[in-house]
């Protein structure tokens, strides 16, 4: 495996007696689409929250080549190269599309300001299929242009590290396929990414390596098609009778 | 960014606008005049205030707190230091406090930093009480030679500031740091803002503007104290003229203070034990009729115009 641009050591997550995440290790490689898979509740998210400095570790470490940046707060792991989408998507309400993109690109990881930003912004839009959507208000978005407005936004900063909680979910076939077409090239761009996701048909396309996790704790890694396979996965999605 | 036409007019106009304002005291030298005082203000209390919670939708009200610091800062050094030094020092004051207490509240949200920053006027009149009743002092006498012309002159220089600082802000990274933040703290956060400094930064201004308008302001009282240097019905006036007007808009504040000024003159000079009421009922009518305020009423009024224009 190339240098790791992402590793996890023995990340724990607290929230009183629960413990959401349980010693998580996995590294991540230059370029590389890592797969975070798992039944809900299984602290996916969690996991995506504790690198981008949402959350607070309760024990660990996240380095970003080789520099510690767990503990650091969320702007600055920004600055560092590491940008998200949410789960739930979230956007700025006062903003019109195209704002809302600039918004990403002002102060993060490169950082661009009046018309170079606006320039910018405008050329993302496009890549993410947005063409001449710019002055929109959000309200006049379907589901998937605001999913898409959210990604524009998280490119913005021009990030090393992708982190993209279920940005495919909800999405239908013909919508799929062209999110899918999207994520391969922002990781031929030479972007790293790693997907919280449930949908099958694009981990196995998106993938190269999956991380799979149950109760906190991970289960299994490797390509799509071994883990998919895994006596241990099967039993976590099922149940004990199918594994 | 560089100006456009449009700015260039803009700022032409204001400039044209504020000389006129500039030749009350010529026209008038009593009732008029004193209006204009309390108008300049309350555009620079209310304009200063609304750059801060227009964006961050933190109420404050600690405006009193500021205000009254300012005026005990020209009564303690009217005596020693020149006027514009002592205006220039309030502000300085007045900054650092804001950042104090933004430091230590700016981490709480919605009503406990309401709370907090209208126990902290409290705070410090109580402070100051305490002070002067141990050293048997009861309050400061102001002598100045400035007339009310002066005061309406330095009040209107300070509102000018007020406008061209906000106008430079909302085209700024801050200002826009600041809507971002007031629209998604975290969504600010994952874009790379510190948000913490930004809402600290911005909040010295209001902090420094109230303090400098209570500077200029003392010599009108002549005799302070605390309980009217601290009084906290300013802060409710400031957040009720800035919400009626709107604090979306720079020139929001303006439109709600100049209505208000006069309701309450009359009310004041009619019924003078039913101002608290007025203002009770100006802050209902905003919250139910007007949650906008006036700008948000005249966006709509022109959206509707637009859109019939369409059809």
């Amino acid at each position: 495996m190339a240098s790791s641009v992402l590793s996890l050591r023995g990340v724990t997550k607290r929230f009183g007696g629960l413990v959401a995440v349980n010693a998580m290790d996995f590294d991540v490689a230059e370029r590389e689409v890592v797969g975070l898979l798992g039944p809900n509740g299984s602290g996916k998210s969690t996991t995506l929250n504790l690198v981008s400095g949402a959350l607070p570790l309760s024990s660990g470490s996240v380095s970003l080549w080789g520099s510690r940046i767990s503990g650091l707060p969320a702007q600055t792991i920004n600055r560092k190269g590491v940008s998200r989408t949410f789960q739930l998507v979230r956007l700025l309400a006062s903003m019109n599309v195209r704002e809302n993109v600039v918004a990403g690109a002002v102060f993060g990881h490169r950082r661009r300001w009046g018309r170079d930003a606006y320039d910018h912004a405008e050329m993302l839009l496009e890549k993410v299929g947005l063409g001449g959507k710019g002055d929109m208000a959000l309200g006049q978005l379907t589901y998937i242009d605001t999913k898409r407005v959210e990604l524009a936004r998280c490119l913005a900063s021009d990030p090393k590290v992708l982190l993209l909680d279920e940005w495919l979910a909800g999405l239908n076939p013909t919508e799929l396929q062209i999110g899918i077409t999207l994520i391969k090239s922002l990781r031929d761009e030479g972007r790293t990414i790693i997907l919280v996701e449930h949908v099958m048909d694009a981990i196995r396309s998106l993938c190269d390596r999956c991380v799979v996790m149950a109760a906190g704790a991970k289960i299994a890694q490797g390509t799509p098609s071994e883990v998919l396979s895994d006596k241990e996965v099967i039993r976590a999605y099922l149940g004990d009778d199918d594994a | 960014m560089s100006l456009t036409a449009t700015d260039i007019r803009n700022l032409c106009l204001s400039a044209l606008a504020l000389g006129i304002c500039a030749l009350l005291p010529f026209g008038d030298n009593g009732y008029w005049l004193g209006l204009g005082v309390t108008i300049a203000m309350f555009t620079a209390l209310a304009t200063s205030w609304a750059l801060f919670s227009g964006p961050t939708h933190y109420i404050s009200l600690a405006t009193a707190a500021f205000f009254g610091v300012g005026t005990y800062v020209t009564g303690l050094g009217i005596e020693t230091l020149p006027f514009w030094a002592l205006v220039i020092l309030a502000g300085g004051i007045g900054a650092v406090l804001a950042a104090l207490v933004g430091l230590a509240t700016l981490r709480l949200s919605g009503v406990y930093f309401v709370i907090f920053t209208l126990g902290l006027a409290e705070l410090v009149r109580q402070a100051i009480t305490w002070v002067q009743n141990n050293s048997g002092q009861k309050g400061l006498y102001v002598l100045t030679d400035l007339d009310e012309a002066g005061i309406y002159w330095w009040l209107l220089g300070l509102t000018a500031l007020v406008l061209l600082g906000g106008w430079m802000i909302g085209r700024s990274r801050l200002g826009f740091a600041l809507r971002i933040i007031g629209d998604d703290e975290t969504v600010a956060a994952h874009s790379g803002i510190n948000t913490a400094r930004a809402k600290v930064l911005l909040f010295m201004v209001p902090g420094a503007v109230a303090a400098m308008t209570g500077a200029i302001l003392a010599p009108r009282y002549v005799y302070i104290e605390p309980s009217l240097a601290f009084a906290p019905i300013l802060s409710f006036q400031v957040v009720i003229m800035a919400l009626l007007g709107g604090a979306s808009r720079l020139w929001g504040p303006l439109v709600g203070v100049i209505p208000f000024t006069f309701l309450l003159e009359a009310v004041s000079s009619n019924f003078p034990n039913q101002t608290t009421l007025v203002i009770g009922i100006a802050f209902l009518v905003i919250v139910y009729l007007l949650p906008k305020g006036f700008v948000g009423l005249l966006d709509a009024v022109l959206h509707r115009i637009n859109k019939t224009g369409a059809v």
